[in-house]
């Protein structure tokens, strides 16, 4: 078995997260606390990626980042980016196809606090930024991590959108998901097996983790 | 200590279950007075409290401090909760759980303010020896006495208390009560305490403005509220509720419960009818005959 495509699928998962836990993190404070009238649309937007079929999303990502086409020409030439067949590309992609999965549990979370929380750091003279990072965030651990845990799983399990936007380059976006697809075509199904294996163990190991860890969070927050 | 007056001269919509309701409330309230808001639930006192500390901005209207605009509305000023010199403590209490009472206490220092108040506190509400546990691991008392110690940090110049004693039982009552008055003997803040209890009121207001419907509806001392009269007399005037009430020959008797003990009282047949379980009254000892009064 080649450890490449394993190797190729916790990069971008890893990468993936982060980068939509920098990005989440903002959008989720808003989301979940402003009064904005067109919320409802933005988050109709950010969940587009849980109904679309993948293909769907990869198709127009796939025309929206081919160099033949106007945003896909700015990008590299203003950028020197090229989101088509590439391991950014897959980056982006599964940003953007990840996003809900990053952005819902945080918002939850933060919508499941007691306003009073907030509103009892702000009478105590702490700015909204203080009160974020300092009563906020410390107060939705649990959330935080379903968050991270939810969106790194669902980037190792695509498979529709990094098959139209990266196709199948070996070492640069032929992830596990992608590999099992070929071995099986090739009717090696040993090697299938391998991969499955490997993504089975790891992403059943990873959700227990986290939740022992949960529950140990639950039960400091809430002693029996 | 405080020598700053506070007024306040709001209007605002109040969405409650009998549909929207204008609240429309004119207070002035002296420097170092406690004064209670009461009255019946959604009369919009949550959301005076709320607007005095800036949590909500009036539809319209002036909270002035002395010389000191809060907010304005026709002046467009507003200015936010963490700027006003106000202390807050919540019905919920909102300790902010991931800290222990020590940094719960030390998280509304400002900055550069002294920690010796901390600890100052922490000893005047006597959690010293709490100080390394987290809220969860508090009774509902002590859990109130950390709100109100950090509540008490910033040496705020008014503070504003959201039914803060309601979920308590009545002798741990009884000692907040003791406790809000030594504090506010010694840091004379001013003080709004919403409050459905009116042995409470009895016991810690200066004032008490009941406010029904949106509107003040009511406003005096306590005496003057709740006995209707301008000048209270010097007859002792004790608070009791009763507890049950049971024919005697030919009057009744009158199970009650003042000052925290269990009375029986002789009554005219008269009241038969208003003396039911759980209704407040007040006890007039005059010279020849105990005259009892109902209240609300």
């Amino acid at each position: 078995m080649d450890p490449e495509p394993l190797w190729l699928t916790l990069r971008l998962a890893t990468l993936t997260t982060l980068i939509l836990f920098v990005i989440a993190l903002p959008l989720a404070y808003w989301l979940a606390f402003t009064r904005f009238r067109g919320r409802s649309i933005i988050e109709a937007i950010i969940g587009m990626p849980l109904v679309l079929p993948p293909s769907v999303l990869g198709f127009y990502l796939l025309l929206a980042f081919s160099p033949s086409r106007a945003f896909g020409q700015w990008l590299e030439s203003a950028l020197g980016l090229r989101l088509v067949f590439s391991f950014q590309g897959l980056v982006v992609a599964s940003v953007i196809y990840s996003l809900p999965f990053m952005i819902y549990p945080l918002q939850a979370g933060l919508q499941s606090l007691p306003p009073s929380l907030r509103e009892a750091s702000y009478t105590l003279g702490k700015s909204a930024w203080t009160t974020f990072f300092r009563v906020l965030l410390p107060n939705s651990k649990s959330a935080i991590l379903t968050a991270l845990v939810l969106t790194f799983a669902h980037t190792v399990g695509e498979f529709g959108v990094v098959l139209m936007i990266g196709g199948n380059i070996p070492g640069v976006t032929k992830v596990a998901s992608v590999a099992i697809y070929n071995e099986v075509e090739a009717l090696n199904y040993d090697a299938a097996n391998q991969y499955a294996l490997v993504l089975f163990v790891v992403t059943f190991l990873i959700l227990s983790i986290i939740y022992t860890i949960n529950n140990r969070l639950l039960r400091v927050r809430y002693p029996a | 200590m405080s020598d700053t007056p506070l007024d306040i001269s709001i209007r605002h919509n109040l969405n409650t279950a009998q549909g929207v309701i204008s609240l429309e409330v004119a207070l002035a309230v002296q420097p170092g007075t406690i004064l209670a808001l009461t009255g019946p639930s959604g009369a919009g006192k949550t959301t005076l409290l709320r607007i005095v500390a800036g949590l909500i901005q009036p539809q319209a209207g002036l909270v002035r401090h002395g010389s000191e605009v809060w907010t304005d509305t026709t002046g467009r000023v507003f200015r936010a909760p963490q700027r006003r010199p106000v202390g807050f403590v919540f019905q919920d209490y909102a300790l902010f759980p991931h800290l222990t009472v020590r940094q719960n206490l030390t998280f509304a220092l400002d900055k550069g303010q002294e920690e010796a108040i901390v600890d100052e506190l922490l000893r005047a509400v006597e959690l010293t020896e709490l100080a390394g546990q987290k809220p969860a691991q508090l009774s509902g008392g002590q859990q109130q006495r950390v709100a109100l110690a950090r509540a008490l940090v910033r040496k705020p110049q008014v503070l504003l208390l959201d039914e803060p004693l309601a979920a308590l039982d009545r002798d741990m009552r009884y000692r907040m009560q003791d406790l809000l008055l030594d504090l506010h003997r010694r840091y004379r803040f001013t003080m709004i305490l919403v409050t459905h209890d009116l042995a409470e009121i009895f016991r810690l207001a200066d004032r008490v403005a009941r406010i029904e419907g949106g509107r003040v509806a009511q406003e005096g001392s306590p005496g003057e509220v709740y006995t209707h009269r301008q000048e209270l007399s010097q007859e002792p005037l004790l608070y009791g509720e009763v507890l049950s009430v049971e024919a005697n020959g030919g009057g009744l008797v009158v199970l009650a419960l003042i000052q925290q003990q269990v009375r029986r009282l002789r009554v005219p047949q008269a009241l038969a009818t208003q003396l039911t379980p759980g209704r407040s009254f007040l006890l007039r000892y005059s010279l020849e005959t105990p005259m009892i009064e109902l209240i609300d």
